[in-house]
C-alpha cells in the first residue's frame, strides 16, 4: 500500500487573539500558508439575551440592546424602540426624532472609527488607532452629556427619548463637526493611498453582488459589492426622508472597497448631523401619553393621576397589544432587525434579534478560501464584527 | 415609525399576495397583512418549493433571507413556529413565511435555496431543538461544547440547570447544579382589574 502524504493541517486561531476582534475561535484547515476551510466557533460570549428579554418588562429590556454590539449602542436601542412603537401605534414628536437620528449618526461614526482603525492596526498601522480613539472619546462625551453613560446609554424610550439635550450641546456638536472633517482628511492621508495598506486589502476577500445577496449581506458589506441598498433611503424611518445625504457604493467588493465605503459613510454622517442640528425644532421629546411615558416630576407632586401613572409604569410597565412585527434599521454594521412577538402582556413573548455580524461572519469561510492566513486577519477586520451582537 | 405602513405599501403587498396565491394557492394555510407586514403560513414539507418560488418569481424576487428563527408555543400540538423573513431588494418588500413543526418532525433545510440559512438553522436547532432535514452541518452554535437542552424553549428555566466555575484544586472548569443565592423572583403582573370582564363581584346580587 502506497503511503499518501496528507498536507493539510489545522490551526486554532483565537479565542484570545487580538486580531479576532473579540472571542472568535477559528479552526483553520491550512494547506501550507493557504486557507482551505475556515470554521468559526462562536458563542463564547453568549449571554442568553433573548431568553432574558422574555422575562423582563418592555422598558427594562432597552439596556440589553446597548450591550449587544457595544460600539453601536443607540442604533440598536433604535430598532427595539421602533418595534415596540409600531406595536403600540405611537409616533414620537419631531424633536425626539431629530435627536434620535442625530445620535444614530454619532453612533455610526463611533462604530466606523473603531472598525477602520482597528482593522488598520491588524494589518500594521498603529497611528490611525491613536488618532481615531481621540475622536471617539469626544463623541462619547456627547453620549455622556445626554444619558450619563459613555457607552451603554439607555437613552431612547418608547415615544421619544429619555430627556432633552442639555443646553449648549448642539453648539458643541457643531464645533466637533468642524474639526472632524480635517481629521478625516488626515486619516485618509494615512491609509487611502498607503502602499502597504493597499497591498493588504485590495482584491482580498472579494464578494460579488450575487454572493452578497445569497449570503444575506447588508449595510456597508452589501454596498461595497456594488448594490446601492440602504434602509435609510429604501424604507426610511424617523426623519431620514427629509434629510439630504448620499449612499456610497463600492465596486469590487474587496476589503479596500469596504474600507472606502465606511470612510465615505462617516463624511455623510457628518452631513446628516449638521442638517439635524440646523433643522431641529423646539418642543417636547416624549409623547404626552402617560400610559407609555412617565409624567414629569413636577406633575407628580400635584396630581394623583400622574403619581398613579408613574407607579404603574415603573412596577408593571406598559402592556403592548397582541401581534408581531419585524422592524429593521440601518445600523453601522448592516441591517439590525428586531422580530417582536407580543401576547398582550407587559413582557415580550419572543424577541428575536437579527444581528448583521452573525450573517457576515457566516460567510467568512466563503471569503477566506484560497487566501493566506494573514489575509484572514484583513478579512475579519473588514467584516466589522463585534461579538456582543453575534453571540447575543 | 416606519413608513412601511403607508397605503401604497399595503397595495404592493396585496398585489404580491395575489401573485403568491395564484402560484401556490393550495399551500397557503394562512395569509394576512397586518401593520403593513405580509405573513403567510405554508406546510413544512413544501417550504423549499415555496421559498424557491418566492426567490425566483420575477415580480417578487425575494433574494435575501434576512432572518430565520424559532418561536415556541408549548400549549399547541405542533409547538414550534419556524419563521423566515425574506427581503426583496428589487421591489423593496418584505415577507414573513411561517411553518409549524414539533420536536420530532424535521423541517426541510433551505440551505440549498439560501446559503445564509446555514447558521440560522443551526441556531434554531441549538435554541429550540428544531430539526432540519438535509442541513450539511447541524451542530450547536451558541451554547457551550457539550451543552444539554434547548435554552429558548418556554419550559427551560431562566436560570438553567448547571453553572460552571473554575476549580482551584482540579485546575479546570467544573460544572455543578445551579445554586441560587436568593430565591428566583418572578412576578405575576396580570392585573385582576383588567381580567375581570363585564361582571364585577357583587353584581350578581344586584341582578338577582
Amino acid at each position: 500500500m502506497s503511503e499518501r502524504e496528507i498536507r493539510t493541517f489545522s490551526v486554532n486561531f483565537g479565542p484570545q487573539h487580538p486580531a479576532a476582534h473579540g472571542v472568535l475561535r477559528l479552526v483553520l484547515e491550512m494547506d501550507g500558508e493557504v486557507v482551505e476551510r475556515a470554521d468559526p466557533h462562536i458563542g463564547l460570549l453568549h449571554r442568553g439575551t433573548e431568553k432574558l428579554i422574555e422575562y423582563r418588562p418592555y422598558l427594562q429590556n432597552i439596556p440589553y440592546f446597548d450591550r449587544l454590539d457595544y460600539v453601536s449602542m443607540m442604533c440598536q436601542e433604535h430598532s427595539y424602540v421602533l418595534a415596540v412603537e409600531k406595536l403600540l401605534g405611537i409616533t414620537p414628536p419631531p424633536r425626539a426624532q431629530y435627536i434620535r437620528v442625530l445620535f444614530c449618526e454619532i453612533t455610526r461614526i463611533l462604530n466606523h472609527l473603531l472598525n477602520i482603525t482597528t482593522m488598520a492596526l491588524d494589518i500594521g498601522a498603529m497611528t490611525p488607532l491613536l488618532w481615531g480613539f481621540e475622536q471617539r472619546e469626544k463623541l462619547m462625551e456627547f453620549y455622556e452629556e445626554v444619558s450619563g453613560a459613555r457607552m451603554h446609554a439607555n437613552y431612547f424610550r418608547f415615544g421619544g427619548v429619555n430627556r432633552d439635550l442639555p443646553p449648549g450641546l448642539e453648539a458643541r456638536i457643531a464645533e466637533w463637526c468642524d474639526q472632524f472633517e480635517p481629521f478625516m482628511d488626515d486619516l485618509e492621508t494615512l491609509l487611502t493611498e498607503n502602499r502597504i495598506f493597499k497591498q493588504r486589502t485590495v482584491d482580498i476577500g472579494v464578494v460579488t453582488a450575487e454572493q452578497a445577496l445569497a449570503w444575506g449581506f447588508s449595510g456597508p458589506m452589501l454596498r461595497a459589492s456594488g448594490i446601492a441598498w440602504d434602509l435609510r433611503k429604501a424604507q426610511p424611518y424617523e426623519v431620514y426622508e427629509e434629510l439630504d445625504f448620499d449612499i456610497p457604493v463600492g465596486r469590487h467588493g474587496d476589503c479596500y472597497d469596504r474600507y472606502l465605503v465606511r470612510m465615505q459613510e462617516m463624511r455623510e454622517s457628518v452631513r446628516i448631523i449638521r442638517q439635524c442640528l440646523e433643522r431641529m425644532p423646539e418642543g417636547p421629546v416624549r409623547v404626552p401619553n402617560h400610559k407609555v411615558t412617565p409624567p414629569s416630576r413636577h406633575e407628580m407632586k400635584r396630581s394623583m393621576e400622574a403619581l398613579i401613572h408613574h407607579f404603574k409604569l415603573y412596577t408593571e410597565g406598559i402592556h403592548v397589544p397582541k401581534g408581531e412585527v419585524y422592524v429593521a434599521t440601518e445600523n453601522p454594521k448592516g441591517e439590525f432587525g428586531v422580530y417582536l412577538v407580543s401576547d398582550g402582556t407587559n413582557r415580550p413573548y419572543r424577541c428575536k434579534i437579527r444581528s448583521p455580524g452573525y450573517v457576515h461572519l457566516q460567510a467568512l469561510d466563503m471569503m477566506c478560501r484560497g487566501h493566506q492566513l494573514a489575509d484572514t486577519v484583513a478579512i475579519i477586520g473588514s467584516l466589522d464584527i463585534v461579538f456582543g451582537e453575534i453571540d447575543r | 415609525m416606519t413608513v412601511e405602513t403607508g397605503p401604497e405599501v399595503v397595495a404592493a403587498l396585496e398585489e404580491a399576495l395575489e401573485t403568491i396565491e395564484a402560484a401556490i394557492g393550495d399551500d397557503l394555510l394562512e395569509r394576512r397583512i397586518e401593520r403593513g407586514e405580509l405573513t403567510i403560513r405554508v406546510p413544512a414539507a413544501h417550504i423549499v418549493r415555496v421559498l424557491t418560488f418566492l426567490r425566483d418569481e420575477p415580480t417578487l424576487l425575494f433574494r435575501e433571507l434576512v432572518d430565520l428563527c424559532g418561536v415556541d408555543w408549548p400549549e399547541r400540538e405542533q409547538r414550534f413556529d419556524v419563521v423566515y423573513h425574506l427581503l426583496s431588494l428589487h421591489h423593496n418588500m418584505r415577507i414573513r413565511v411561517k411553518v409549524h413543526t414539533d420536536e420530532t418532525t424535521p423541517v426541510p433545510s433551505v440551505v440549498s435555496v439560501y446559503p445564509a440559512a446555514g447558521w440560522f438553522e443551526r441556531e434554531a436547532w441549538d435554541m429550540y431543538g428544531i430539526l432540519f432535514e438535509g442541513h450539511p452541518d447541524l451542530r450547536r452554535i451558541l451554547t457551550d461544547y457539550g451543552f444539554e437542552g434547548h435554552p429558548l424553549r418556554k419550559d427551560f428555566p431562566l436560570t438553567g440547570y448547571v453553572e460552571l466555575r473554575y476549580d482551584e484544586e482540579r485546575k479546570r472548569v467544573v460544572y455543578e447544579p445551579v445554586k441560587l443565592r436568593q430565591d428566583f423572583r418572578t412576578f405575576d403582573f396580570l392585573s385582576p382589574w383588567e381580567g375581570m370582564g363585564e361582571l364585577l363581584p357583587g353584581d350578581e346580587k344586584a341582578q338577582s
